[in-house]
């Protein structure tokens, strides 16, 4: 007989060698993708040519990266992802930051003030973002030609707003009703309104919330294509829109190396972003669960 | 000589749910008033409504002798202390303090002695520099206070605020509280469902349900001459011994009678000269006494419980189908299934009419 004492000794069960089997292979299946691309961004067409997607390269080769950065054709035209990269930041960083901005202002009016039609307009708002967006696209096109927004940098940014504003708004005010009323009563005893609320005590506290909010809509308007295609217009076309363009221009052989490097290259930032702020990211998706 | 606080035909609802009816209440300069009551019976609705921080759908307030009905909660001349201390979390003690200072746009020099002020009031000095998450709930709950200090206002408005405090913080800073109160002489309107904090701190209690003032009086007139049942029942721990019985003429004397009881109730103080009719009668615990003597004893009942207290310990009687209890000093011997002979102290009994109300 052992005689019970201390810590409890840990045991290999069934279930934890099933847990761990499940755990690595989802790894994997995200993993080996990768692995493939970036094996083949770095070998010659040659070595390519015999098959072996999973073999490293014999040596390490860069000029498919060099070209898919500055020197890929997409159509007549042989410029590479970087025109594309920059019309991205162009297009990527105003649509965070106003349709953020907008969004937390959104989520705090509705949380606290409680404005009449406040429901209602929530409720249409979340109505909004059920509808597939692809409904939306030809009544908006028309719409954007009439007031002069259509094909430039303003219509995309602003197309995007609007479509970030209702998971935008959701996240904030699912936020902000956590925070105690009492707080919002405290602050306008002492005499603050509605924007000295909101950016010197609400905002603040927002904190974990901005940063997940931002990084939903940094990789969800980086990676979109649709929209890019139809509002960017020729001059503003994102990343993700030239890459398609490099990839499907066919002339003679296609250049794996170059296609799995330009790819690489535009979907670097998203995965960029998540590796720096995954300890915020994680924090602000557990801050609407648990009270302030 | 104005009211501080006078409400008057007050009404709030919400849709089709009325939370107050018509309430009119007037409170005097430098009173302590505590608005005591079971939760949902309004008290904190109504003190919201003299803050300005929810709407009202009918009648007046006027605070300092203006009419502030249509005011906004900074203009009203008053301070506000919640349950959850409502601290700014990303701002120091010394921030918390001199927000609502800035906000009023104040210059600095004013703005830091006012802080300093408050800080030395309520021993905070040395926090000052801290963030709220690095304070304990006592020194939390001080720096509410002292918020509500700073603004230099007339009218202290406390809505529960020792509830989220553990038992021996929240005796401390009850009597901090009342020191305060003598220091500053503001007026103050307290909320909350705790007997003691009303008992201990009030000039005046305000017990309400569903809305309604049941009573308004002194501590001592709550205690010992409440105006119904409720009141009666509420007030007082462990609370306030009832028993059936009904009020019988016999040429002079009025008696009360239960069974085989039979009470003189001549020392009583009746309101109005009662007919037959059916009451009850309440007795406290404390006006229960254990009489060895057959002479003057009432009744005789079982020990069912003792709680020893300490100083004092409860003992818990059955009599007939009536649980009562009696408050004794700590050294008596006990057991439970004692029988033991009853004298009651009618002088601060109260006789209640069958509708509730206090005959």
């Amino acid at each position: 007989m052992i005689h019970p004492r201390g810590p409890r000794p840990t045991q290999i069960t069934v279930a934890r060698i099933g847990l761990y089997a499940f755990l690595i292979s989802a790894a994997l299946f995200f993993a080996v993708p990768l692995y493939v691309m970036i094996v083949t961004s770095l070998k010659t067409m040659d070595e390519i040519r015999l098959g072996q997607i999973f073999a490293l390269p014999l040596r390490l080769d860069f000029a498919a990266w060099q070209t898919a950065w500055a020197g890929a054709c997409a159509g007549g035209e042989c410029t590479g992802v970087r025109m594309g990269f920059l019309n991205s930041v162009k297009i990527t960083v105003p649509a965070v930051v106003i349709s953020v901005l907008i969004g937390a202002i959104n989520g705090y009016a509705l949380s606290f003030w409680r404005p009449k039609a406040g429901r209602l307009m929530f409720g249409l708002l979340m109505t909004g973002a059920l509808v597939p967006y692809q409904i939306f696209l030809y009544p908006l096109v028309r719409a954007m030609a009439v007031m002069g927004f259509y094909n430039s940098l303003g219509g995309i940014i602003l197309v995007h707003v609007l479509f970030g504003l209702p998971l935008v708004t959701l996240l904030f005010r699912n936020y902000f009703v956590t925070i105690p009323e009492e707080l919002f009563k405290a602050a306008r005893v002492d005499g603050a309104g509605f924007w000295r609320i909101f950016i010197e005590i609400m905002l603040p506290m927002a904190l974990p919330m901005i940063v997940v909010a931002s990084m939903f809509q940094f990789t969800g308007i980086w990676n979109d294509f649709l929209l890019g295609v139809v509002f960017a217009g020729r001059d503003n076309l994102p990343m993700t829109v030239q890459l398609n363009n490099i990839v499907n221009t066919t002339m003679g052989e296609r250049n794996y190396n170059v296609n799995m490097a330009a790819t690489i290259l535009t979907a670097i930032i998203p995965l960029a972003i998540y590796f720096l702020s995954g300890r915020w990211f994680v924090r602000g998706i557990a801050a609407g669960a648990v009270k302030g | 000589m104005h009211s501080a606080v006078s409400i008057k035909d007050l009404k709030i609802s919400y849709g089709d749910h009325t939370v107050i009816e018509q309430m009119s209440l007037n409170i005097a300069p430098k009173e302590f008033l505590v608005l005591l009551g079971p939760s949902g019976c309004g008290k904190s609705t109504l003190l919201n409504a003299i803050a300005g921080l929810s709407d009202i759908t009918d009648g007046e307030i006027w605070i300092s002798g203006e009419n502030v009905t249509w005011e906004e909660p900074k203009d009203r001349g008053i301070g506000m202390v919640f349950q959850s201390y409502a601290l700014y979390p990303r701002m120091s003690v010394r921030k918390n303090l001199s927000f609502g200072l800035r906000v009023a746009g104040l210059p600095k020099p004013e703005i830091d002695s006012r802080v300093e002020r408050a800080a030395s009031l309520l021993h905070l000095e040395k926090l000052l520099d801290r963030r709220p998450a690095e304070l304990s709930g006592g020194q939390r709950q001080r720096v509410a206070i002292g918020r509500a200090l700073v603004r230099e206002v007339d009218v202290f408005l406390f809505d529960e605020p020792l509830s989220n405090l553990d038992a021996k913080l929240r005796n401390e800073l009850r009597v901090e509280i009342k020191k305060l109160h003598q220091q500053l002489g503001n007026t103050m309107i307290y909320v909350t469902h705790d007997q003691i904090e009303a008992l201990t701190l009030a000039d005046r209690i305000a017990i309400m349900r569903d809305g309604v003032i049941q009573q308004l009086g002194t501590p001592a007139e709550i205690y010992h001459r409440p105006a119904n049942l409720f009141v009666a029942g509420f007030i007082g721990a462990p609370s306030m011994n009832f028993i059936q019985g009904s009020i019988e003429r016999d040429g002079n004397k009025m008696l009360f009678k239960a069974g085989d009881l039979t009470l003189d109730m001549s020392g009583y103080a009746f309101a109005t000269r009662p007919q037959a009719c059916p009451v009850t009668l309440g007795v406290r615990p404390e006006h229960l006494s254990i009489r060895p003597e057959a002479g003057d004893t009432a009744l005789h009942a079982a020990v069912s419980v003792l709680e020893p207290m300490g100083s004092d310990t409860v003992v818990w009687l059955t009599w007939k189908d009536t649980t009562l209890s009696l408050r004794v000093m700590g050294d008596l011997s006990l057991q439970p299934g004692d029988v033991i002979g009853i004298g009651l102290d009618l002088s601060k009994a109260s006789l209640f009419a069958s509708d509730g109300n206090r005959l």
